[in-house]
């Protein structure tokens, strides 16, 4: 014990740093006048050093890490696209012009259930630029993802590859317009994205183009289901997806 | 499925901790209260990369705490995951500067979870605990031999046998390096009753290394 009992946790603050310069001046002055304190400082920096001459904290084991990291992947999978709302800056790595246009759509608001379908697109379009929520399976096969839908929707979307026509498929993801579940699929225009929303109702036949924040939309109905095409792609080359994806799967 | 980041790597470099003081570390961040974990629903997946970016650089930490808090490897283990997940699912409530101490708050709450649930004791208030910490200490009183320098075994043995309030703040000032201020967020008590936990800390342990003197 130091031979100022009031000295005491001062002396420890002095040797963690922990004290303003007035107060460091003033202790420094009185050890340097009482060895008893001296002493105690001195005693109080050999435990702390000795604390330091060796690593005393644990590491976490492998066994850990293994088990956090397993939780974190679990969590990381793709969920029911219901709960993924809104637009949120994000840490995901995005690359080229998805970061481009991502990063041109963070002013968009979140969308209400409620608002116009036409809106509810392109907030759908806007979402799936996330770069983790442009596709649930990825792949250019239209054989894996036709199955891939199997069990997650109540019908079954036609799936083609238009990489010959210049729409290469991307993949296929569940998202959710007007709360009802519809099938998207997901196909490049050079460097843009286009989403292609279907859902089971009746539409025209004869496409309808409109825009939207930006979007080029366009809706035809075909074999009792309704599709919607979404893209920030020039409206030319939309209507050109338009024919060739309905030329495709006319049966 | 892209984004999927690597996992944890044993290379993980521990969150190098700065200079503290009163000074430096100037917060006008109003103390939170420990997130109740449980009713949180499970986060989002947009939140895993925040999660490896804030909570992975203090995984080594919230480990090391929950071990010398525990004093078994297992027990650590499970504590300390269940604080990381809880950490996860709350990480909406998180500020950065402040990741540390309130990881090592919610690594403390997980202990005393556990420490309810598997000693089947019913512990209320820090004398109770003192007392179970003594008695644990009396227990290892054989090893009266002063401390070699830089035996690691020994030094974490004598760690381990201070009473546990006293411990946890010497666990969280000189291992950890936490500032007083952050030592007091995360356990939850003023900043004059952790500095004399720590004197004390020290000079139980400064006896067993034959640098400070007994005292009463």
């Amino acid at each position: 014990m130091s031979a100022c009992p009031d000295k005491e946790l001062l002396l420890h603050a002095l040797a963690d740093g922990e004290l303003d310069a007035g107060n460091v001046l003033a202790l420094e002055a009185h050890v340097a006048t009482c060895a008893g304190c001296a002493a105690e400082l001195a005693a109080i920096r050999e435990v702390k050093a000795q604390l330091k001459v060796a690593p005393l904290a644990y590491a976490a084991p492998q066994s850990l890490l293994d088990r956090l990291d397993e939780a974190l992947t679990a969590a990381e999978m793709p969920e029911a696209p219901a709960r993924r709302r809104g637009l949120r800056a994000e840490t995901w790595v995005l690359s080229g012009t998805g970061a481009a246009i991502a990063a041109s759509l963070a002013l968009l608001a979140f969308i209400p259930t409620g608002a116009s379908l036409e809106l509810q697109l392109a907030d759908a379009q806007a979402r799936s630029l996330e770069a983790t929520h442009l596709v649930d399976v990825e792949t250019s096969d239209r054989h894996t993802v036709k199955p891939w839908f199997n069990g997650k929707i109540d019908f079954a979307p036609p799936v083609v590859d238009l990489a010959a026509q210049g729409y290469p498929l991307v993949g296929g993801r569940l998202d959710r317009i007007d709360g009802k579940r519809v099938a998207a699929l997901v196909f490049h225009r050079q460097a843009h994205v286009i989403n292609l929303f279907i859902w089971p109702g009746d539409a025209p036949a004869a496409p309808l183009m409109q825009q939207k924040n930006g979007y080029n939309l366009v809706r035809w109905g075909q074999g009792g289901l309704v599709f919607w095409a979404v893209s920030d792609c020039d409206p030319e080359a939309l209507t050109g997806f338009q024919k060739d994806f309905a030329a495709a799967t006319k049966s | 499925m892209s984004g999927r980041l690597l996992p944890f790597r044993r290379s993980q470099a521990r969150a190098p901790s700065g200079p503290t003081s009163f000074s430096s570390a100037p917060r006008d961040v109003p103390r939170r209260a420990e997130p109740a974990g449980a009713a949180a629903p499970f986060p989002r997946p947009s939140e895993a990369p925040r999660f490896r970016e804030l909570i992975a650089p203090h995984i080594d930490a919230a480990y090391s705490l929950a071990r010398y808090l525990a004093r078994d490897a297992a027990a650590a283990e499970d504590i300390a995951q269940e604080a990381l997940l809880k950490a996860f699912r709350n990480i909406d409530a998180l500020r950065g500067d402040e990741v540390k101490p309130w990881l090592m708050a919610i690594v403390r709450n997980a202990y005393f979870d556990w420490r309810r649930r598997d000693n089947g004791r019913t512990v209320t208030g820090p004398a109770a605990e003192v007392a179970i910490a003594e008695t644990v200490a009396e227990d290892t009183s054989a090893e009266d031999d002063l401390i070699r320098q830089g035996d690691i075994a020994a030094l974490r043995r004598a760690i381990e046998t201070i009473p546990e309030p006293f411990r946890e703040a010497l666990v969280l000032r000189d291992l950890e390096e936490l500032s007083y201020r952050d030592v007091a967020e995360a356990t939850g008590v003023p900043m004059g009753t952790v500095m004399s936990r720590l004197a004390r800390a020290r000079r139980m342990l400064g006896e067993r290394m034959g640098v400070l003197e007994a005292t009463a």
